[in-house]
């Protein structure tokens, strides 16, 4: 008799929010297995997960994780994670969302998170363009690309991700593509045992959205530019990393010791409360 | 027990800001994040102090976006949060107290009132963010709004503006002013045995059985928190009673915000409260509510003196609006005089209520709130 056969990751997705949404050839499955893969590896109890995600379409990920899980407002993930991981700070708190909600509309809580060095694991899938609502310009949309608001080619300097973490103040940061697997997976583990703020970028095809209008009509001509493009050099100065048709820098930049913002917090209350004590 | 991380019981001469945090810390709040702004910037300085105290958490965000977005989180977390603004920061904050009302998110936003709009005057008091409170997000939802006269008020009303968010799951809202935001009067704090603290409603299911969004007869479902094993979703979109996105179907859309309305509308009874001051036998009736209650109670007397039968009916509630009490009101009165400190918002409440009885409307803009003698004057216009 057959038996049912059931996928080892399973038990980290819900099942009642499949089939996803996302198109033929987008990356964000790839950021989502690979984060599965990483909890596994890691056995982390899924109890002490929570997934955060703000709006696009990388935003619905939270509701794929059976985990406890919120989808934000447009750009808020980071300051609604900021209150989860002040509560609680024995939560594991994930962020995974889009380069337009982390970075335009939600850029000021980004650099802020960054800067205070609390405790939560942002993970922004690039994709260069608004996806979900038809591939529009975005601030990571690099110049002269072609998009549904830049008919002419975009007139915008994009930002670089790693630089602006790693100027914010970020203990860990770095870059992948969705064709690096194996080094993604491992660079989400690493992350997920660091203290602090980190941030690692992830490359991301939409062939469907952005590619379409850019040369790169599926998915497989997307992940070959990136074959062709990205040079592994692990602690490569992230502000040369800049993203251009020819070369994306990708490893990991920043991995530094920094007390995180909750650390100093709890310290702080129980410094205050013990000397009440005396007093 | 130390002696810092202990209820202030007693009397004490406080400011309303200062009052407004202890209320805070004696409801159980444990999470207060915030962005400074005149004239409610002292709630958040009190409470940097007083937090750590009290082991609870205080944290300067940003942005007022990011302060209630955290405060949001922390709930979810399951501690009691809270911020303070005034009217700009007010505004910034709509499109996420839109989403602690689709998300059911029990916290207590402070808004303490000044003279708008945009900057407006950030040291002078105001009432003209009364109708943003009740519909300043988009769409469709229940909110309640509480607003307090005097310093005293200040922290009782914040110990009920929790009590009624955990009890709805809604975000409350307290619509100070500047005056009693910044004058100093005396307070009594009870001891902590004496308040009455309402906690939320926790599942008594195991997880395999909860849905967040399951409401009981109250129309309020209730709250597991993050961290606990329950292992749920939530989002700003529209939602089934598992949190699972219904973003194309009517009947959800339909049952969930009906529900986020009814849940505030079918218990009004229990949440509205207001004062009554010599109804009885009133021909004219001023209906006023904050700090522009203190004068009007004043021209009421005034008024009895000089044989006019004046009374008051204070607003404590504004929203869900206290109509069934306004009704009552303008059945036996010749009249009634709204009083408040902006172009006409509440008034236009008091008239849909008022029916066919005269509703008169006195605007005072600026610096101070309406005199008696200016309220007089139009209690006696109208006898």
């Amino acid at each position: 008799m057959a038996q049912e056969t059931v996928h080892p990751f399973s038990k980290y997705l819900r099942s009642a929010m499949i089939p996803h949404i996302w198109c033929a050839g987008c990356g964000n499955g790839i950021v989502l297995n690979c984060f599965v893969q990483a909890l596994d590896d890691l056995q982390e109890d899924l109890d002490k997960v929570v997934v955060v995600s703000g709006i696009g379409c990388i935003g619905r990920t939270a509701g794929y994780v059976n985990a406890d899980s919120f989808h934000t407002t447009h750009g808020r993930p980071i300051a609604f994670a900021t209150g989860v991981k002040l509560a609680n700070p024995e939560l594991e708190v994930v962020i995974i969302s889009g380069d337009g909600d982390l970075f335009a509309i939600g850029g000021n809580h980004f650099i802020h998170a960054a800067r205070r060095n609390i405790g939560i694991k942002v993970i922004c899938a690039n994709n260069f363009n608004y996806g979900m609502t038809g591939g529009q310009q975005g601030p990571t949309t690099p110049l002269e690309a072609l998009t549904t608001t830049t008919p002419y080619g975009n007139i915008e300097h994009p930002f670089n991700l790693v630089h602006l973490a790693a100027a914010s103040g970020a203990t860990y940061v770095a870059r992948w593509t969705t064709l690096h697997l194996r080094r993604l997976t491992q660079s989400i583990e690493r992350m997920l045992e660091k203290e602090g703020f980190c941030f690692i970028e992830v490359i991301s095809p939409c062939p469907e959205i952005y590619g379409r209008y850019n040369k790169m009509r599926s998915g497989l001509e997307m992940m070959e530019w990136f074959k062709r493009a990205s040079v592994v050099d692990n602690f490569y100065d992230p502000s040369k990393a800049e993203i251009t048709p020819e070369k994306i820098v990708v490893g990991e930049f920043v991995n530094i010791e920094k007390a995180s913002y909750e650390k100093l917090l709890h310290e702080k209350i129980a410094q205050i409360n013990e000397e009440k004590v005396e007093w | 027990m130390t002696k810092k991380s202990t209820l202030l019981t007693g009397a004490h001469f406080l400011n309303g800001d200062v009052a407004c945090a202890e209320g805070a810390i004696a409801a159980g709040c444990r999470f207060f994040a915030g962005y400074p702004i005149t004239p409610a910037t002292e709630i958040a300085e009190h409470l940097s102090e007083r937090m750590p105290e009290f082991g609870g958490i205080y944290i300067q965000m940003e942005d007022e976006i990011a302060s209630i977005a955290a405060v949001i989180g922390a709930s979810y977390t399951g501690l009691k949060a809270m911020t303070a603004t005034s009217g700009p920061g007010f505004s910034l904050m709509q499109e996420n107290i839109g989403l602690g009302a689709m998300t059911e998110t029990p916290c207590v936003i402070v808004d303490i009132m000044r003279g708008g709009p945009s900057t407006g005057q950030p040291t002078l008091p105001g009432q003209q963010d009364v109708m943003q409170a009740k519909w300043g997000s988009h769409g469709d939802y229940g909110i309640i709004a509480l607003t307090p006269s005097s310093v005293q008020e200040m922290f009782d009303l914040t110990i009920e503006a929790f009590n009624l968010s955990e009890t709805y799951r809604v975000p409350t809202l307290l619509m100070g002013d500047e005056i009693v935001a910044h004058m100093w009067e005396k307070v009594v704090i009870p001891p902590a045995s004496q308040l009455r603290i309402v906690n939320r409603k926790k599942p008594l299911v195991p997880p395999e059985k909860y849905g967040p969004f399951i409401p009981d007869d109250d129309l309020v479902p209730p709250m597991a928190c993050f961290g606990e094993g329950y292992r749920f979703h939530a989002t700003g979109l529209t939602h089934d009673e598992h949190g699972y996105p219904r973003t194309q179907s009517s009947k959800d859309q339909s049952e969930l915000v009906t529900r986020l309305c009814g849940k505030i509308s079918k218990n009004a009874d229990e949440i509205i409260k207001v004062e009554e001051l010599m109804l009885g036998d009133a021909d004219i009736v001023v209906v006023a509510y904050g700090i522009v209650a203190r004068s009007a109670l004043s021209a009421v007397r005034k008024a009895r003196e000089a044989g006019i039968k004046a009374g008051l009916l204070r607003l404590i509630t504004l929203w869900p609006f206290p109509e069934k009490y306004v009704a009552k009101a303008a059945k036996q009165a010749k009249a009634l005089v709204v009083a408040e400190m902006n172009c006409g918002q509440m008034v236009r409440e008091v008239e849909r209520a008022a029916k066919e009885t005269p509703v008169v409307f006195l605007s005072k803009l600026g610096e101070e709130p309406h005199t008696p003698r200016e309220i007089l004057e139009v209690i006696r216009g109208n006898v």
